[in-house]
C-alpha cells in the first residue's frame, strides 16, 4: 500500500515538474529564442547595422536615462512611503495605501493621457509653461513623469508588507543607543528590507526600460528625438523592418536578463558578507 | 574584569504628573514616582495597566501629554531617546538580527560620532568584558538567530550597557523565556544589578518576579500608580482591595461597616474593628489567614483534602463557596459537619 502510494506521489512529481519545464520553455525561453533569432536572421552584420543607425542610438539612450532617473527617484518614494506607512499611524494612512496602488489600477494609456491634459499645449497648465519656455509633453520631462507615474508601486507595495511584519523594535532599540534617524536607517532598517529592496528596484527597473502605453501617449513618436526603445520596436515593426525591431527587442530583452544579473550578484555577495537569510 | 563593567554613576529619577492617552483611554493617569539611585524597581501590573507606556515616556521612546521626567536631577522635557542615555531592554530583545553578537554589543559605541567614539581595541575590550560578564563569552561571533532565549536575553542586556547608561529599563525581561530558565536567571538578574549598581526599573506581570527581584514594588492599575513600597509592606499592608488581590490568592467577603466595625451577613460571630467609612465594603484574607473555631457555626464542610504541609478545606458559608488552606497538623474539620471561621486577619476595603 505504502510503496504504490509513494510511487503515486513520484509519479505526480514528475508530471508537475515536466509540466513546469514545458511551461517555462513555452512562455519564457521560447519567445526570447524567437527574438534572438528573427535579429540575427540576416546575419550579425545586419542587427549591428540597426543598432548604429542614430534613431536606434536616441532610443538606447532615451531608455537609459528615462530608466536612470525614475528608478532611483522611485526607490526614494518607495522607501519613504513604506517607512511612513509602517512606522506612523496617522489620519488618511489608509487613503494613502490605496492611492499608492493607483498606477495599477488605471490603464498605463490613462497615466500616459493626465500628464497630456495636465501639461500638454491646450492642458490645465500647458499654455502657462509653454510662455515660460518649457516643454514638458513631447519630450524627456513627459517620458520621464509618465514612467515614474507607472512603476511608482513597485518599490513601496514590495517594502510594506516586509516592513509592517518587521515591527519597529530594532530601530527603537537602536535610537536608545543613540543613534541618529540616518544611522538607523542605515544600520537597522536597510540591511533587513535589503532583499525587498532589490527585489522592488529589479521590478521597477524592468517596467521603467519596458514601459509602453503611458509613455506612448506622451512621447508624440517624434523619430530620433522621443521614442524610447519599446516605441521604436513598435515603429520598426510597423515599417516591416524585422531584424531592427527584433534586434532592438533583443537588446531590451538581454537589458532585463543583465538587471537579473546584478540581482543574482548582489545575493551572493550580501550573503557571502554574513546575512543570515 | 569587574573593573570594566558598567559602575559609580547611577541616577536618581523623578516623575512627575506623567498623563499620557490613546485615544479616550487614559495610559498614565497623574503618574508620581520617584526612584532612587542604585534602587532595582519593579513595575508590577496587569495588561493593558499602563505600565510599557510609562517605561517608554522614561525612554523617550513616547511622549507624555504632561507631567515631568528628571534623570539624576535633569529635565527630560524635549531631550530625544538618543540622548537620554538610557539602556533599554526590549520585550522581545529586538537584537539587530543581521549583525553577530559582538557587533549587536558594540553598536551603541560604534555610532557615536567619532570624538567620543572609543579607539576599535577598546570597544573590542569592553564587548569582550561584557559577554564575559554575561557569561556568555564564546558567543560573539553567533547571529542572533542562533541563540537560545536566555542567550538573547543576555545579549540584549549586554547591548544596553555597553553604553553605560545612567538608568536601564527592562520590559517584561523574562516574558518570553520558559519557566525554568526564568527562575535561574531571576536570580542572576537581581545578582548583576547588585553586583554593578546601576538604577534599574523592570517592568512585568508576574507578581512572583516582582517581589522576588525588586528593591520596592509600584503597582500599577488603569494608567495609577496604585502602591508603591517595598515588597514586604506590600504584601503585609496593601493599600487597596485591588493591590491585596493582585499580590495574591484572596477571598473575597462582603461585609457592611457601621461603627467602626465590619460584620459579615452570613457569619454573625465575626466582627471586625476598621477604619473604613460605614456603608457595603469587602473584606479580603489569604485562604491560609482564616482559622477555624471548633463549634457549631455557619461555615458548612464540603472537602477537606491533604496538600502536603497545608490541607485544602471547601466551605459554604450561605451559599457561598470559599476555599480555606490551613496547617495539616491542626484540627480537622469533618465533612458534613459545620463549624464556626475566625477572620481577624480580613482587611477591610471600602467598595
Amino acid at each position: 500500500m505504502t510503496t504504490s502510494a509513494a510511487q503515486e506521489t513520484a509519479g505526480t512529481r514528475v508530471m508537475l515538474i515536466l509540466l513546469t519545464a514545458a511551461l517555462l520553455i513555452v512562455l519564457l525561453v521560447l519567445p526570447l529564442v524567437v527574438v534572438l533569432a528573427e535579429a540575427f536572421r540576416k546575419g550579425i552584420p545586419a542587427a549591428l547595422a540597426t543598432l548604429s543607425d542614430p534613431d536606434s542610438l536616441t532610443a538606447i539612450r532615451l531608455t537609459l536615462i528615462v530608466a536612470a532617473i525614475s528608478v532611483p527617484l522611485n526607490t526614494v518614494f518607495g522607501v519613504s512611503a513604506a517607512w511612513c506607512i509602517s512606522r506612523f499611524r496617522f489620519p488618511g494612512r489608509g487613503a494613502l495605501v490605496t492611492l499608492i496602488e493607483l498606477p495599477f489600477s488605471v490603464s498605463p494609456v490613462i497615466s500616459g493621457l493626465v500628464w497630456v491634459l495636465l501639461f500638454g499645449i491646450n492642458g490645465w497648465l500647458g499654455s502657462f509653461l509653454d510662455k515660460a519656455g518649457v516643454q514638458i509633453i513631447f519630450a524627456l520631462p513627459g517620458l520621464i513623469l509618465a514612467t515614474v507615474f507607472v512603476t511608482f508601486p513597485f518599490v513601496a507595495r514590495t517594502l510594506i508588507p516586509l516592513m509592517q511584519e518587521q515591527d519597529a523594535s530594532e530601530e527603537e532599540a537602536a535610537i536608545t543607543l543613540g543613534a541618529t534617524g540616518w544611522q538607523t536607517f542605515s544600520r537597522v532598517t536597510l540591511p533587513n528590507i535589503r532583499w525587498g529592496l532589490i527585489y522592488g528596484v529589479l521590478l521597477c527597473n524592468a517596467r521603467a526600460m519596458g514601459e509602453f502605453g503611458a509613455v506612448a501617449v506622451v512621447s508624440g513618436h517624434i523619430r530620433g528625438q522621443t521614442m524610447t526603445m519599446p516605441l521604436q520596436v513598435e515603429a520598426l515593426f510597423n515599417d516591416y523592418d524585422w531584424v531592427g525591431a527584433f534586434t532592438m527587442a533583443g537588446l531590451l530583452a538581454l537589458l532585463a536578463l543583465a538587471t537579473l544579473a546584478v540581482k543574482a550578484a548582489l545575493e551572493w555577495r550580501i550573503g557571502r558578507r554574513g546575512g543570515m537569510h | 574584569m569587574a573593573d570594566r563593567t558598567p559602575r559609580g554613576h547611577a541616577l536618581n529619577v523623578e516623575m512627575r504628573g506623567l498623563t499620557k492617552s490613546f485615544g479616550p483611554t487614559p495610559a498614565l493617569n497623574a503618574v508620581d514616582l520617584t526612584v532612587r539611585n542604585g534602587e532595582f524597581l519593579a513595575i508590577l501590573g496587569p495588561s493593558g495597566s499602563g505600565k510599557t507606556s510609562l517605561l517608554r515616556v522614561l525612554a523617550g521612546l513616547e511622549f507624555a501629554e504632561s507631567g515631568t521626567i528628571a534623570i539624576g536631577g535633569r529635565a527630560m522635557e524635549g531631550v530625544p531617546a538618543r540622548e537620554r542615555g538610557v539602556g533599554f531592554v526590549f520585550q522581545n530583545y529586538a537584537l539587530f538580527r543581521h549583525m553577530t553578537v559582538a557587533r549587536n554589543i558594540a553598536f551603541g559605541l560604534e555610532i557615536r560620532p567619532r570624538r567620543l567614539r572609543p579607539r576599535a581595541h577598546e570597544i573590542r575590550d569592553r564587548v569582550a568584558s561584557l559577554l564575559d560578564l554575561m557569561g556568555i563569552g564564546d558567543l560573539g561571533g553567533r547571529y542572533p538567530d542562533q541563540l537560545s532565549g536566555g542567550q538573547r536575553q543576555r545579549v540584549a542586556l549586554a547591548r544596553a550597557l555597553a553604553i553605560e547608561p545612567a538608568l536601564l529599563l527592562l520590559d517584561e525581561p523574562f516574558g518570553a523565556l520558559d519557566a525554568k530558565v526564568r527562575k535561574t536567571l531571576r536570580v542572576w538578574l537581581k545578582d548583576l544589578h547588585d553586583r554593578i549598581g546601576l538604577t534599574s526599573i523592570f517592568v512585568t506581570h508576574d507578581q512572583a518576579e516582582a517581589m522576588e527581584m525588586a528593591d520596592r514594588v509600584a503597582v500599577m492599575r488603569e494608567g495609577r500608580i496604585e502602591q508603591v513600597d517595598t515588597p514586604d509592606h506590600l504584601y503585609l499592608e496593601p493599600a487597596s482591595a485591588f493591590v491585596h488581590e493582585f499580590l495574591g490568592e484572596a477571598i473575597r467577603l462582603d461585609c457592611v461597616v457601621a461603627d467602626g466595625v465590619a460584620r459579615f451577613p452570613g457569619l454573625p460571630s465575626a466582627v471586625l474593628p476598621t477604619s473604613c467609612r460605614p456603608g457595603a465594603a469587602i473584606a479580603l484574607i489569604r485562604p491560609y489567614e482564616i482559622g477555624f473555631i471548633v463549634r457549631p457555626g455557619p461555615a458548612h464542610v464540603v472537602s477537606v483534602h491533604a496538600n502536603g504541609p497545608l490541607k485544602r478545606v471547601r466551605l459554604l458559608i450561605g451559599g457561598v463557596g470559599i476555599e480555606v488552606l490551613s496547617p495539616a497538623e491542626g484540627w480537622t474539620p469533618v465533612v458534613g459537619e459545620n463549624c464556626d471561621l475566625e477572620l481577624s486577619k480580613a482587611r477591610v476595603y471600602p467598595i
